[in-house]
């Protein structure tokens, strides 16, 4: 698939096929993931391709599903388990965050854990509270789990592919308002170090870091602000764990701003740990105070005009990046 | 061989594990003596009574089986063959122990004996033990997993979820519950409105079959007829084992909510006495027999606990090991 022009859904597709492909120990799991496809048509085809035994329907039990990629993966498989909406990670949280995360360090060490979770957040499309958040945070301050947040066809088929691969659990969020985004896939060579973050465009002025839906909205504020001369940074962190602080205060050094948008609230999220980093360790880089675009703190609510006003605009990025430079 | 009486055990094993139920017995007073004395941090929960369940289960498991269990689980992963010494000393938190002093009492892990696992959140092993069961049918190798579970994790939620998978699934599980009457504080009766649990398997058309926990022999043949279907594609089994704890739930419960003389009675049907005086029926085995049987774990026991005090701890430099494997 490399180099090919596709869809973010199709780039899932893709790494869970190339992995299928590559390694026999490689098993899908989940609801309706083998003979519908997804319900985001994320696994179509696969089941076709692949057989029941590798891409397997389960009942609809969350605790089921991540206990078993838990258990399969100690002892010798490489599961992937999708969590339909990643707010149902709520049911399954003591299964994830107890025993996924810790197997590994509460037994010294004795096997390893390569268990990947598929999970599908994100808001802007109308699903109400509880199938629209970005939950990636509630796992933020949990030893034990990498949290991947591609925000391109390009990086959700080359970090799915590395979760796959990787030895040490990884929940990997797919943006369910970017399946249909397009984008070019990498060459092979091209692969991202592990948990580095991308610079996605270049600036001088301001640095704002985003991640999934936030990432593009932002790169159009960035636009839009061009015309005016404002030259902004614009850095998608990919991943939440590992954090990738070192670009961001590489940019900061010639930026001296730092802005942080993200789709969810800003209680104790990536967004905040990031601005405490910064400060913690650059606060001299700083030529303004650095701060934080988040959703307001509010369940997401279901009408386009309350949901539209809750979470970050093109337009309410642009007035925080103008204010952060008149500071 | 389920015929015979003595359900396939010779002479060498029937004594040996005689002797691994006593040793099982004699560690536990160990674990409440040396907590008593402070070297056994937090709480700690106690099996003594329990012994002929684990032992009798996991004497009719083959090479490759898995086992996971509860934090009440020093038994069962003794009677997986896990070392006394280091199972000791993991106990007392020391480098040496099963897990190197990174799990504790609660979870004692011995996965070169198949030990997989103790787990302290209450039912969030039986999704892990379809885990294994799956990977072992994915990958054919043919091993059964065994799972240990308490009266209380029958009302859990992964308790109902894990027993659907593995229905539908048919994998290799043997659910073995240990009913010991009481769900922490609280008596079965005022938790549950069953009281037979085996019924709980009929809702997901699984096998059932409820034995005398206290029997070593009446316990390793409904686990070899469960291991026989299991391995055969027939799908779980569950298996209620009728037993008693002596002791409290945990060192800070004095068990005074128990009805007077409840406890003398089940100690009249302690599972050691019972096995001994049916040891003695055996035309090769002679009271001497036994008796040395005995002799030999009381020296195994108090040997293995002077070892495992006298190891040092974990070096504190060494506490960010093995939370990645990759790190």
């Amino acid at each position: 698939m490399r180099g090919e022009t596709v869809t973010y859904r199709e780039a899932v597709i893709g790494a869970l096929a190339d992995e299928l492909d590559a390694d026999p120990a490689v098993v899908l799991i989940g609801e309706d993931v083998g003979a519908a496809g997804g319900v985001f048509k994320a696994t179509a085809g696969l089941f076709a391709r692949f057989g029941g035994d590798r891409v397997r329907d389960t009942p609809i039990s969350e605790q089921a599903i991540v206990g078993t990629v838990l258990g399969a993966a100690v002892a010798g498989l490489r599961p992937v388990g999708e969590i339909m909406f990643a707010d149902f990670a709520g049911v399954c949280y003591d299964q994830i965050a107890n025993q996924l995360a810790k197997y590994r360090y509460q037994t010294g060490g004795q096997a390893t854990v390569p268990a990947t979770l598929r999970l599908s957040g994100g808001g802007s499309l109308g699903f109400g509270a509880q199938h629209s958040q970005c939950v990636e945070n509630w796992f933020l301050n949990i030893p034990g789990l990498h949290l991947f947040v591609p925000g391109t066809p390009a990086d959700a088929y080359t970090m799915l592919r590395a979760a796959i691969r990787c030895d040490d659990p990884v929940l990997v969020f797919e943006h369910k308002a970017l399946y249909s985004l397009r984008g070019e896939l990498r060459d092979e060579s091209d692969t991202p170090a592990f948990g580095r973050a991308e610079v996605v465009q270049s600036g001088s002025d301001v640095t704002v870091v985003a991640t999934q839906l936030m990432r593009h909205r932002s790169a159009e504020a960035a636009e839009l602000l061009a015309a005016d001369g404002i030259s902004v940074e614009v850095i998608d962190l990919r991943s939440i764990a590992p954090l990738d602080v070192d670009t961001v205060l590489e940019s900061i050094k010639r930026t001296g701003r730092l802005i942080c948008v993200q789709e969810s609230p800003g209680p104790g999220s990536w967004g905040e740990a990031l601005v405490a980093q910064v400060a913690v360790r650059a606060f001299e880089l700083l030529d303004a105070p650095p701060s934080l675009v988040a959703a307001d703190p509010i369940p997401l609510p279901y009408a386009k005009a309350l949901e539209d006003a809750t979470i970050p605009s093109v337009k309410s990025i642009a007035e925080a990046i103008r204010h952060t430079l008149s500071s | 061989m389920i015929a015979d009486p003595w359900a396939g055990l010779d002479p060498s094993r029937l004594l040996g594990l005689f002797r691994r139920m006593v040793e099982i017995r004699l560690f536990e007073d160990e674990v409440m003596r040396l907590f008593n004395e402070n070297l056994v941090r937090a709480s700690t929960h106690l099996c003594q009574g329990q012994e002929a369940v684990v032992v009798g289960a996991c004497s009719a498991l083959a090479g490759g089986d898995m086992m996971s269990c509860t934090y009440r689980g020093h038994g069962a992963v003794l009677a997986m063959g896990a070392p006394l010494d280091r199972s000791m000393a993991e106990i007392l938190g020391r480098e040496a122990g099963l897990c190197r002093g990174r799990g504790g009492s609660m979870h004692l892990t011995d996965v070169s004996v198949g030990a997989m696992g103790s787990f302290a959140v209450v039912g969030a092993h039986l999704p892990f033990s379809c885990g294994t069961a799956l990977a072992a049918q994915q990958l054919g190798t043919g091993a059964v997993s065994l799972c240990f579970f308490g009266d209380g994790a029958t009302n859990i939620g992964a308790f109902h979820e894990a027993m659907n998978l593995a229905a539908v699934w048919k994998l290799p599980v043997i659910f073995v519950c240990e009913n010991n009457l009481y769900g922490e504080y609280s008596p079965i009766a005022a938790t549950t409105p069953v009281t037979e649990l085996t019924t709980r398997a009929a809702s997901y058309a699984m096998t059932a079959e409820r034995v005398d926990g206290n029997d070593l022999l009446a316990v390793r043949r409904a686990v070899l007829r469960a291991r026989e279907s299991a391995a055969g594609g027939k799908g779980p089994t569950m298996i209620e084992a009728l037993t008693y704890r002596h002791m409290g739930h945990s060192r800070s419960d004095p068990a005074t909510y128990r009805p007077e003389g409840e406890l003398e009675r089940w100690k009249r049907r302690d599972p050691i006495a019972l096995f001994a005086t049916t040891l003695e029926e055996h035309d090769e085995i002679g009271a001497p027999d036994v008796a040395d049987a005995r002799a030999a774990a009381e020296a195994a026991v108090a040997e293995a606990v002077d070892r495992a005090v006298a190891w040092p701890e974990p070096d504190p430099a060494e506490r960010f090991d093995d939370v990645w494997a990759n790190a």
